[in-house]
């Protein structure tokens, strides 16, 4: 069987492999919902956009910020409010426009603007404003020693085109009219669009005006981008040497991929953690036992946190896909020490004894609401769990639904314990306080579905979000982390290892975000 | 169409018929060695799920019973961690692949057999009601019936499943799935016996013995049952055969869009729909294996009820 | 006549409003929208305003009387997942549905009639007790499987078809057509199989019975004592006659197509209208499920209400259903 495979694979790369060479056959779950740069935050999106619009500052393969359309960046060292980027010179669009100042306060007013998805990532902005033709000075709400690091994601495009073509406007979905933006591209990135099918094929083809041409390696002369949504078609597509790339590997078939002759996997861990919620509060969503919440008992927690056995989860559930967690923030993001992310040892014995000590001899049982469309094996790493915590007692009801009707479930408060993954954008501590430990509200802990409520940790987010003095805040954000670890909000379970599968000959470079940058990408 | 002239012919008693029929199906049957097979298959296989908690080695249904490390043993061959083997392998989750098996066909047998009474019971009574009644009820129940034939079953079955799923409370959904499953499946599939039944009593309540029957004062739910519905019992019982071995394909079928019995308590369907995540990666057995016992189940059915249809459609032999 | 008429096609038309209204009142049990179109920075305000902006703060009455309103003056709204028009994505993903649906209708009507008049032929004969026990086993596994099954055999082991998508396509302005280039035939091939397999059993089958019936008929009899020849007998007195059920039921099993269309486009990532219901389910994209399931109805009542008016012109008695009786 493997013979055949081998001579099929054989054949097909000789007779294909010479005039196609240049092109990249990329593949993965879902397609861009749009090519308006603001109108969606989305993995998937974003990564295709990447291609075709540039951001001031990006992150690179290796997760440092690199100058793209800006070439350097200074904070006003007397008043901290106020930033000033110096633009890239010579960069023009897609359409022969020059790229300046003016196209800049264009993209971030737009993605500002009510209808714009990405306005949460740079909600601290309160003005842009053109200096001259290539700086443009950005003034923030408060001191924001963060800011280069929200931007990332907001791409940049060309005002006099979006006027011409009446796209200024992000679309609303409710205005019932489609925009140009949504379908139709003019960035300053290394890729042009040449036609898109949505949900069936998107081309690109190098841009030879790009500013970067001879500084990056940009290898490949056109991209052919391909949702694939069946995990074992889009698995096959890559054996039968349909396509050169893809993304979203099915762990167990990393194997296969590897040992096949033709191909590789490169790895790198995801900026992505898993882990699930309990809710602290005295109620039960479902009503309580006798004697009330057991998840209130932070000796419950530990109990359960014990009895989780990430280490068979890694080597089972994720084929050693995962590295396990003991806090629920990546590696790489500022605030990670090795120390934070010890990992209980798995003591039965002891979980159990943390159990009687708490009143809960006997157990009691829980839901657990899990999505099954959305991490790397979601549903089976719930399933495992389900089986881990009968080991102590506590019978588990797994609730296993797509991410649609989980996600509202642990929003709406109407879960008792959940699981949920979380990957940081910004790099930074100060995100995951925001949005999963600060008491839920309107504007904080929008995710937080635990009911965990400390005064002094929302105070101290909301403190360190304008703490300019580095170290000070430092020091702050590691005293945060160490009461929320010994309050165990959270089960940590893994950080999510990133797996992208290709052909030999093509040399991708990994990025912890899962953003495919073609333009690193070299042939080999 | 009816004949005066032969009574005896039109009207058979009702005992005689039944043992006649018997012992005829029942000759057919020792003379078919397809249908005696498929019969042994089935039989087989129906015992090994209702007594399979006395069969099966594990209880793959207990979670505190499974241990994780267990996962992706080989058939036959001792896990690397805990030495423990298992004769048809395990799957991700460290189940004993042969026990969740067993477990699994229960389920699939269970929502197969109940979806299929539940089809059968409402389209046999709507039939009757259709057929001797008429008029707008039997418009409203046939037309009802012409969409619901062609508007395509797995949309009724999902548009069910999503509302029945919705307005049940989460602490019960793990419990309720299967029988919401046996509520699509069933009310997606029963308009085939209706129309079945509705034809046979268009055809028997005009014939002398009905007209008879009314005058003499029966009453019409005792003449539907009495005297109409053993005129249809026939194809009814074919109908119902290859619609189980539908509705346990069906299951299988939406457990692949993601509308099937929950993975802690999986039925056949789920455990295939989870096996072909390993088609590529080499851990056949988790797929091969409850495909294999779906297919031996289904075919089994499937040629059983092509060789009732046959025996009792006295015009073919 | 016209009174019957005005009569069934007032009836289609309740049918379509009470199917729009039970799948209006299931929408909100998919799940919400909201998750899926805001990114993991919204806050709360973000949320409600966008709930209000579609609606969705409203009951499914409310909504589903909109959708009426708008979809009675042709507008089915934008998609929430690609910001489209919805008209325009299904005009878009039609033509792969129909193509493929068509593709494997023909091979279940040819393959089905072939194996059936074979095997009522040759009533005992080996071959055609072997082709009956095939065409079960086609229909005794879940259609994912067969599909999957294929992939693995034809295009990772072999290599010779394509495992996704419908390769190149033509753009006729109107219409995409993957029959005018070799890769878009190639492409056809394991989808149309896959989805073909279960109507073209269900056919052989009929045309079995049907023609094993007809054969025991007297005029038959007449036909082979006045000594014409078998084949003549077979084809031009016997199948004639079996064919015009045939054609009823492949009538009525277009809608079986078109729904397992959801799962063999699924499997094969072919660019059809199930593949996008289903991604319209995933994302709760409730102007394209909307939109989907009324074109679907609309399609099959239209469908019922031709042949109950066929019928009609053919024969008044047969009024009420084609075919009854379990005999």
């Amino acid at each position: 069987m493997m013979k055949h495979l081998l001579l099929a694979a054989t054949a097909m790369t000789l007779t294909m492999g010479a005039a196609q060479a240049e092109t990249l056959r990329w593949a993965r779950s879902g397609d861009a919902l749009t090519l308006d740069p603001h109108a969606q935050n989305e993995g998937p999106t974003l990564a295709m956009m990447q291609q075709m619009m540039e951001p001031l500052v990006l992150r690179n393969p290796a997760g440092e910020l690199e100058g793209a359309l800006a070439t350097s960046w200074t904070v006003n060292p007397e008043n901290p409010d106020i930033w000033t980027f110096t633009l890239r010179e010579g960069v023009t669009f897609h359409d022969g426009a020059a790229f300046t100042a003016e196209d800049v306060v264009f993209s971030m007013e737009r993605a500002l603007s009510e209808n714009s998805d990405m306005k949460g990532l740079i909600s601290s902005v309160a003005s842009v404003e053109a200096n001259g033709d290539y700086e443009v000075i950005v003034t923030t709400k408060g001191p924001n020693p963060l800011l280069p690091a929200s931007l990332p994601n907001i791409l940049m495009i060309d005002k006099d085109w979006a006027e011409a073509n009446s796209t200024v406007d992000v679309q609303d979905v409710e205005g019932g009219e489609e925009t140009f933006a949504s379908q139709n591209v003019n960035g300053t990135g290394p890729y042009m669009l040449v036609s898109r099918e949505a949900d069936v094929k998107t081309e690109m083809t190098r841009f030879d005006g790009y500013w970067g041409i001879d500084e990056f390696p940009m290898a490949y002369s056109d991209i052919v981008y391909t949702p694939i949504q069946n995990p074992s078609t889009r698995i096959a597509a890559l054996l039968s040497g349909e396509v050169d790339f893809i993304q979203d590997v099915p762990v167990q078939d990393l194997q296969r991929v590897e040992d096949s002759d033709e191909l590789k996997i490169m790895s790198s861990p995801q900026n992505r953690v898993i882990f699930f919620g309990m809710n602290v509060s005295d109620e039960l969503v479902n009503g309580n036992p006798e004697g009330g919440n057991p998840l209130a008992d932070v000796r419950v927690r530990q109990a359960m946190n014990m009895a989780l056995n990430r280490d068979a989860i890694r080597q089972v559930v994720m084929r050693g896909q995962s590295i396990p967690a003991g806090v629920i923030m990546p590696p790489f993001v500022s605030g990670w020490t090795e120390e934070l992310n010890t990992v209980p040892a798995t003591d039965l014995d002891a979980a159990r004894a943390l159990m009687a000590e708490a009143g809960w001899t006997d157990g009691f049982s829980i839901q657990l609401d899990c999505p099954n469309d959305r991490y790397v094996n979601d549903e089976a790493i719930c399933q495992a769990t389900v089986g881990m915590m009968a080991q102590i007692g506590i019978t588990v009801n797994l609730n296993a639904q797509p991410k649609a009707q989980h996600f509202p479930v642990v929003n709406g408060l109407e879960s008792d314990f959940y699981m949920m993954g979380w990957g940081v954008p910004s790099y930074d501590s100060e995100y995951i306080f925001n949005f999963l430990y600060h008491t839920k509200g309107d504007l904080y802990g929008t995710w937080n579905g635990t009911r965990y409520s400390n005064p002094q940790i929302d105070e101290m987010t909301q403190a360190i979000a304008a703490e300019v003095d580095l170290e000070a805040r430092d020091a702050t954000i590691a005293q945060m982390w160490d009461i929320v670890k010994e309050d165990v909000v959270y089960l940590p379970v893994h950080h999510q290892m990133l797996n992208w599968a290709m052909r030999n000959e093509v040399g991708a470079a990994v990025d912890a975000d899962d953003q495919v940058k073609v333009k690193y990408f070299t042939i080999d | 169409m009816s004949d005066p002239q032969n009574p005896a012919e039109t009207r058979p008693a009702p005992g005689r018929m039944a043992r006649a029929w018997q012992s005829d199906l029942a000759y057919s049957f020792r003379h078919s060695p397809v249908a005696m097979i498929s019969a042994l298959v089935v039989a087989v296989l129906v015992l090994s799920a209702v007594f399979a908690p006395w069969i099966a080695p594990h209880n793959p249904f207990d979670p505190g019973s499974l241990n994780l490390m267990n996962g992706f043993t080989p058939p036959g061959a001792p896990n690397a961690f805990t030495g423990d083997t298992f004769l048809l392998g395990t799957d991700d989750q460290g189940r004993d692949v042969f026990s969740t098996i067993l477990y699994g066909m229960r389920i699939s047998l269970f929502v197969g057999f109940s979806a299929v009474l539940l089809a059968m019971v409402i389209g046999v009574v709507l039939g009757l009601l259709a057929g001797y009644l008429g008029g707008w009820v039997e418009s409203v129940i046939m037309r009802t019936a012409d969409i619901q034939l062609t508007f395509p079953a797995i949309l009724v079955a999902m548009l069910i499943f999503g509302v029945a799923k919705g307005i049940t409370p989460p602490e019960y959904r793990d419990q309720m799935a299967i029988y919401v499953l046996i509520l699509a499946i069933g009310l997606s599939d029963w308009v085939q016996f209706a129309r079945v039944v509705r034809g046979a009593t268009l055809v028997e309540k005009n014939r002398d013995y009905v007209q008879a029957a009314r005058l003499v004062g029966r009453r019409p739910f005792s003449i539907m049952i009495r005297h109409i519905l053993p005129n249809a019992l026939n194809a009814v019982l074919v109908i119902a055969t290859i619609s189980l071995a539908l509705a346990i394909i069906a299951e299988a079928t939406l457990s692949f869009l993601g509308v099937g019995a929950p993975p802690t308590k999986p039925s056949l369907g789920t455990l295939i729909r989870i096996g072909q995540g390993y088609m590529f990666s080499g851990e056949w057995w988790i797929l091969l294996f409850p495909a294999l016992t779906l297919l031996a189940l289904a075919l089994s059915i499937n040629l059983l009820g092509d060789w009732l249809r046959d025996a009792l459609n006295p015009r073919l032999r | 006549m016209l009174a019957y008429i005005i009569r069934r096609v007032a009836q289609s038309i309740l049918v379509l409003l009470i199917t729009g209204f039970v799948a209006f009142s299931m929408f909100s049990f998919v799940g919400d929208p909201i998750e899926n179109m805001l990114g993991q920075e919204r806050t709360q305000a973000d949320v409600d305003r966008l709930r209000g902006q579609l609606g969705l703060d409203q009951p499914f009455v409310v909504q589903y009387g909109k959708f009426l309103q708008q979809a009675a003056q042709g507008n089915f709204g934008l998609s929430y997942r690609q910001g489209r028009e919805v008209s325009a994505i299904l005009a878009e993903r039609l033509p792969a549905t129909l193509e493929l649906a068509f593709v494997s209708g023909l091979l279940a009507l040819g393959g089905g009639i072939g194996f059936g008049i074979l095997t009522a032929i040759r009533k005992r004969g080996f071959s055609s007790n072997a082709i009956m026990t095939l065409s079960l086993v086609g229909v005794s596994l879940p259609t994912f499987l067969i599909g999957i099954l294929l992939i693995f055999l034809f295009s990772v082991e072999l290599g010779w078809l394509p495992s996704f998508g419908r390769g190149e396509v033509v753009d006729l302005g109107w219409w995409t057509t993957g029959f005018l280039t070799v890769s878009g035939l190639k492409a056809l091939v394991l989808p149309a199989i896959t989805l073909g397999l279960y109507q073209m059993t269900l056919i052989m089958r009929l045309v079995r019975t049907e023609m094993l019936e007809v054969l025991r008929m007297d005029y038959i009899r007449f036909a082979r004592a006045r000594g014409l020849r078998e084949r003549s007998i077979n084809f031009r007195h016997a199948l004639r006659n079996t064919l015009v059920p045939v054609i009823t039921i492949t009538g009525l099993q277009l809608g079986s197509i078109i729904a397992f269309a959801i799962i063999t486009e699924t499997v094969f990532q072919w660019p059809g209208v199930g593949l996008l219901f289903i991604n319209a389910v995933q994302f709760v994209d409730i102007p394209v499920m909307a939109a989907y399931l009324m074109m679907i109805s609309v399609m099959f009542v239209g469908i019922n209400l031709i042949v109950d008016l066929l019928y009609f012109a053919i024969d008044p008695r047969l009024r009420v259903d084609g075919k009854s009786g379990g005999h």
